[in-house]
């Protein structure tokens, strides 16, 4: 009896926990696909030393840096070689960055970057990530900026060049 | 028996807080002034929303508040309503807020403007006048200038609003 009432509060205690996980899962799978890929020490993300050691390396690949932020920041200070697409939250930008895209092979090394604002709050490297990912690009990295551009790429010393 | 229902759900419970994932927004400290400490905030000449002139240099003796913000930065949208608080709350005392948007275009302004019911006046800003204010690299970013005219403290990141308003309290204070 006491075994059966053990079995029974464990099914019980599934199906609650399926209600709570399956329709949330639902709800926030397409919000979430980039925000996950995206989350702080992922795969997908490279740190601004990593980033600044592979641009002045002799050796390996070189990236595309494609900035998708607003024009203003780009303007007062940018990576250079970095190319200005226009802010991956307005539909124009993702337009653009397809634009951009299509001239380039699918396994092309890529690396996103803002850095308007702080990582969690940036409404532009996830949607402009998500866009190349769908697009099938299979070699794409976004740049971890923890809190801005300033704090976390130009006052370290790092290169940056003005202009358009 | 008891025992074995109150562990499932407390179990359910942890795993539900775990699946929702809790997320701390960082919240950003002063960062300390300006290249040249306390020097004369550099003046600048806009046009507001309403094709007014908004120049710095008409604020001479009163505090001023100057947000570096744009329409799509989450921590900015959450400062605001706090700001046309304190436009409100201390304006006879004098203080003027004043906001500087980065954003690329005015209408996204104009109408969170409206919607925000901003009681300051706001201008878009350019490249010329973040330079002046040392590059603005990442929003927010918020500077308090003094009554004489002279940069008192800059946020950069989304700022403690207790810990500002203390300051926006003691800058008045002087007169």
């Amino acid at each position: 009896m006491k075994n059966s009432f053990r079995y029974l509060c464990f099914i019980v205690a599934l199906g609650i926990l399926a209600v709570m996980v399956v329709p949330s899962r639902h709800a926030l799978a397409q919000a979430q696909s980039a925000a996950d890929a995206l989350a702080p020490g992922s795969a997908q993300l490279i740190n601004p030393e990593d980033l600044l050691n592979l641009l002045q390396s002799s050796k390996g690949e070189k990236p595309l840096i494609l900035n998708v932020g607003p024009s203003l920041l780009y303007m007062q200070a940018h990576i250079p070689g970095s190319e200005y697409i226009g802010a991956g939250s307005d539909a124009q930008g993702i337009e653009s960055l397809r634009r951009r895209g299509k001239a380039l092979p699918h396994n092309k090394f890529i690396v996103l970057y803002c850095g308007c604002c702080p990582w969690s709050h940036c409404p532009n490297v996830r949607p402009a990530y998500d866009a190349l990912h769908k697009a099938g690009f299979t070699n794409v990295k976004v740049l971890y900026i923890a809190d801005n551009f300033g704090t976390d790429w130009v006052y370290k010393g790092y290169p940056t060049i003005k202009g358009q | 028996m008891r025992k074995s229902v109150l562990l499932v759900v407390v179990l359910i419970l942890v795993f539900g807080i775990y699946r929702l994932g809790w997320r701390s927004s960082g919240r950003a400290k002063p960062s300390g002034l300006p290249p040249a400490a306390h020097s004369l905030a550099p003046d600048f000449s806009l046009q507001d929303l309403n094709g007014q002139p908004l120049e710095l240099a008409n604020y001479r003796g009163k505090v001023v508040l100057l947000d570096f913000w744009a329409t799509w930065c989450t921590p900015c949208r959450g400062e605001i309503p706090h700001f046309v608080e304190f436009q409100d709350k201390y304006r006879q005392q004098g203080l003027q807020v004043i906001g500087i948007s980065m954003d690329d275009g005015p209408k996204p302004v104009q109408e969170f403007y409206q919607q925000y019911k901003m009681n300051y006046p706001v201008a878009l800003g350019n490249e010329k006048v973040a330079q002046a204010y040392g590059g603005i690299l990442g929003l927010p970013i918020t500077f308090l200038i003094g009554r004489d005219g002279r940069v008192a403290a800059k946020y950069v990141g989304e700022v403690q609003m207790p810990t500002l308003e203390q300051e926006i309290e003691s800058l008045l204070q002087a007169k």
